[in-house]
């Protein structure tokens, strides 16, 4: 067998990913962090002052990378629930669902960033403009997502439907998009837009592009981190978690001569 | 052995699911009470300004009968879960999605028709302009059955809850916005004298295409919560 399939396939067993997850856990948030202060610190400090919006424009370096994340994740679940649901990998399963409250903070994070810059730059904290409400709508989709996987009780057939509700969702979110875009030039001229990425001046692209990549990192971080602890969760009886988590592991013979 | 076919199947379904709604025929207009009520607390909220309430008229009746259609979902499958027919349904040779179809045309027919009988009554209450009753109607008539098709998805999702009441509408809601958006927007483009042909078609596109699609997604939410 192919050598990349074959760490594929272990990948999905949960004491390998258990372990190949804790040893990828530090590489990601490594990575993750320097590149999060040295663009943090770019934005905030290095990159010019915007000759029309002020020092207020620099809350776009958080805001666009966490309106990417917050679709970027949406993907990401949507791929895992697939996988899970058309070839019933537990893994795959976990990842979907621990995927969804990152997903959220990150659509949270989104729409708060978004209007506190809205406030002082279009004079309002919200308007109902196609991205905004699409991501408004990704977020009550989330929130869907995890209200349905902590309210059945068993927790595979749980990770299946909210798996399969979020399918359902991808693609809800461009319609809504669409539908507001259209409904809103069937009923006004254009609405304000936020500019777009080519309009920008290079050295402001540079730390946009390092907290993209930051927080990616940081993502895979976290979600490894989760899956993790839910594993653990998931397969708490199992002997790969006894010799996991004990210094001293005990088997199921030696407990019941303890015990005794 | 001697097999019913699809459609001598179909016919039984919908000649036992309209049999049953007959004879509960009382809780059959609860739905279209509880528009007509929802609609009412509108002047009384917002005052009894008539040149108001005719403005926003169009989007009240949408948002009362979207209410009533999801909250009257919850029945769709709740008492074929508790007598087993649903897992009869299930196990039978004959398609699924075909059955969930006739549910879902069933529900449409006993719960929406109310509702849009009684739509000229909610205008009259909230002084829609005559010539826009005709807009809304049509719009209706193609969204509502949206409204229960996309409905009928998320309810087999939850369908093995206790109390999935809040949920329901928490996992519909948002689904429910695009049709939302160009059923009660074709009516405020009218209102502007704008044309609103444009959103009655992609009302009628959507519910050509999730008339085929909704059915094979239902089918497999159903399967997946009741195994």
């Amino acid at each position: 067998m192919n050598p990349i399939l074959r760490w594929f396939h272990q990948l999905g067993s949960p004491p390998y990913f258990y372990r190949f997850a804790g040893r990828a856990l530090p590489w990601f948030y490594g990575a993750a962090l320097p590149m999060l202060l040295w663009g943090v610190w770019t934005a905030l400090f290095v990159v010019p002052v915007d000759y029309q919006q002020g020092d207020s424009y620099r809350i776009l370096f958080i805001h666009v990378p966490a309106a990417w994340m917050s679709l970027f994740i949406y993907f990401v679940m949507c791929v895992n629930a697939f996988i899970a649901l058309v070839w019933r990998i537990k893994l795959s399963e976990l990842l979907a669902m621990h995927s969804a409250p990152l997903g959220a903070a990150f659509t949270l994070l989104t729409l708060l960033t978004g209007s506190l810059w809205g406030k002082p730059m279009w004079g309002t904290w919200w308007t109902w403009d196609a991205r905004l409400t699409s991501e408004l709508v990704l977020l009550f989709l989330y929130l869907g997502v995890m209200g349905l996987y902590a309210a059945i009780e068993d927790r595979r057939s749980a990770a299946r439907a909210a798996g399969f509700l979020a399918l359902i969702g991808i693609i809800n979110v461009p319609i809504v998009h669409f539908s507001v875009e259209w409904w809103n030039t069937l009923h006004q001229g254009a609405t304000i837009k936020l500019f777009g990425r080519s309009s920008m001046d290079p050295s402001m692209i540079a730390p946009l592009i390092a907290l993209a990549f930051a927080t990616k990192l940081w993502f895979v971080g976290s979600l490894l981190a989760r899956t993790r602890v839910a594993l653990v969760e998931a397969e708490i009886g199992k002997d790969w978690v006894r010799t996991a988590l004990l210094p001293n592991p005990i088997t199921q013979g030696e407990r019941h001569e303890r015990v005794a | 052995m001697n097999q019913a076919s699809a459609s001598g199947a179909a016919r039984a379904l919908l000649r036992r699911d309209l049999l049953l709604v007959w004879r509960r025929r009382g809780d059959a207009i609860n739905p279209a009470l509880f528009a007509v009520l929802v609609a009412s607390l509108f002047p009384l909220a917002i005052g009894p300004e008539p040149k108001l309430l005719s403005q926003i008229a169009p989007g009240i009746i949408w948002v009362a009968l979207l209410l009533a259609s999801l909250l009257s979902l919850d029945a769709l499958f709740r008492s074929d879960l508790e007598d087993g027919s649903l897992e009869q349904l299930l196990l039978a040779p004959q398609p699924l999605a075909l059955m969930i179809f006739v549910k879902v045309m069933v529900h449409w027919l006993t719960t929406s028709l109310p509702l849009l009988l009684a739509v000229p009554l909610l205008a009259e209450m909230l002084f829609l302009p005559p010539e826009l009753l005709r807009v809304l109607m049509v719009s209706l008539l193609l969204g509502t059955p949206l409204l229960s098709l996309i409905g009928a998805m998320v309810v087999a999702l939850t369908v093995g809850m206790r109390r999935s009441g809040m949920l329901l509408a928490l996992l519909a809601l948002p689904l429910y916005v695009p049709v939302l958006i160009f059923g009660a927007g074709c009516v405020m483009a009218a209102a502007e004298g704008l044309p609103y042909q444009g959103a009655l078609y992609l009302l009628g596109a959507g519910l050509a295409l999730f008339t085929v699609l909704t059915p094979l997604a239902t089918a497999t939410a159903l399967r997946i919560s009741l195994t």
